[in-house]
């Protein structure tokens, strides 16, 4: 389950001030430029002073770790700050809207697109679906939202595309939509509305009747920055410790034995990594930096790809969260679907990329 | 006296708007009653997609996120 609980689209401030922002932000995107094309000297005149033996695997971990860290944290700010600003565009209520009533197929389409934009806090996943699914969205299409929605967010997108690289992140970003699509159009055909929590069936709420906001120049900024403040304030302690795993597999863990384990040969490692991720509990801003170092070591992207998504869209604090709408068996079926999907990519992509 | 309900399962993001409408409240010398509404059932009933949200004397004004002080003052007036 993601983390990322954006904050607010501000509402309206003073107008005027808009420029200033502008100035400010072409400013600080400006600096950002500069101290980033500077990190590779920095790091290497940092490793260099710290006299490791050259070519020792202590040298390959630090330098890996030294470059690494600021270098993921500066991309994510970047790409935090933008989908700050894309996000203060949507809101719960208003995707709700778009999506109610929508045919199945279309609408898992669309829900699962919607959840990459729209403002969404774990927190809030409880009063999501059933606002969405008593306002007349369907079940299948509300868990293709709320399968997309912690699963392709900007701090997986982000790290995948600073650490592994644009196709990866793209690849990422298209699986991620396909299993939500697939798996809320599967769970919408078995028609399970009655497997619902009693008291969900039974809400009935009234139309909301909320202030059309309008938002400036300045507040979609601040919303950028508030993003960043919000989200990099959480996760930058999981980037560290999950670059500092990823550094100690860079220098010491042998290439064979990753190679042997998740390597496209094992078959059944894809199933294996499913599995293992289940359980798990971690945010994309932990898990990446591992799947990096993996990757250089051997491990086949699709199973890597297949743990990443298991990890992070099948969590047990989301069950226990879900739980209280939705009955044990549907959390199954879901369970179910959802790691069926993620398997299909997992094999699909090592057949295909082989 | 404004009634004031602050809808959300009990995350610190509901607690910090609960808090900001009291400040606000006290802050512009508006006596308020702030509740929390922490059912789920309750607070489905106002067909809010996003908490937490605040409702004042039983009309919804915001959902999603935290709100700004400027607005909560407007709310309250």
């Amino acid at each position: 389950m993601s983390t990322s609980c954006s904050l607010p689209a501000g509402k309206p401030t003073n107008v005027p001030n808009a420029a200033l922002w502008l100035a400010a932000t072409g400013a600080l995107v400006a600096a950002w430029f500069v101290v980033y094309s500077l990190l590779q000297p920095f790091a290497d005149w940092i490793v260099g002073k710290l006299a490791f033996e050259p070519g020792s695997r202590l040298e390959q971990a630090a330098a890996f770790f030294v470059y690494d860290t600021p270098k993921v944290l500066m991309l994510l700010t970047l790409v935090v700050f933008a989908m700050g600003i894309v996000r203060s565009f949507f809101s719960a209520e208003h995707t709700r809207a778009l999506l109610t009533g929508r045919r199945e197929g279309v609408g898992n389409v669309a829900a699962a697109s919607l959840g990459i934009v729209t403002p969404f806090c774990s927190c809030s996943a409880v009063p999501l679906f059933i606002g969405f699914v008593s306002a007349g969205v369907p079940l299948g299409v509300t868990f293709s939202f709320l399968i997309a929605a912690p699963m392709v967010n900007e701090v997986a997108l982000g790290l995948l595309f600073a650490l592994v690289g644009w196709q990866v992140a793209l690849t990422y970003l298209g699986f991620g939509l396909g299993v939500a699509i697939v798996s809320g159009w599967v769970i919408g055909r078995l028609h399970l509305e009655g497997w619902l929590q009693d008291w969900v069936r039974n809400v009935r709420a009234g139309a909301v009747d909320l202030p059309d906001v309008h938002l400036g120049v300045a507040d979609r900024l601040r919303a950028g920055l508030d993003a960043v403040a919000d989200i990099l304030g959480k996760v930058w302690m999981w980037i560290i410790i999950g670059i500092a795993v990823g550094a100690a597999i860079h220098g010491y863990v042998p290439v064979d034995l990753i190679a042997s384990i998740m390597g496209r040969e094992a078959w059944w490692s894809v199933p294996a990594a499913v599995i293992i991720g289940i359980p798990m509990y971690s945010n994309a801003a932990g898990i990446i930096p591992v799947v990096e170092a993996l990757l250089t070591k051997g491990a086949a992207l699709g199973t890597v790809l297949a743990f990443m998504m298991s990890v992070i869209a099948l969590s047990a604090p989301e069950m226990i969260i879900l739980r209280k709408v939705l009955t044990t068996k549907l959390i199954a079926v879901f369970v179910i679907v959802v790691g069926l999907g993620i398997l299909s990519v997992g094999y699909l992509f090592n057949l295909l990329f082989a | 006296m404004k009634d004031i309900k602050v809808l959300g399962p009990g995350c610190k993001r509901c607690q910090a708007t609960a808090d900001m409408v009291q400040a606000e409240a006290d802050r512009l010398g508006i006596a308020v009653t702030v509740e929390k509404v922490t059912d789920y059932a309750a607070i489905a009933g106002y067909g809010i997609a996003a908490t937490p949200g605040i409702v004042v004397d039983g009309k919804l004004v915001h959902a999603g996120g935290l709100p700004r002080a400027e607005d909560i003052a407007a709310w309250l007036a």
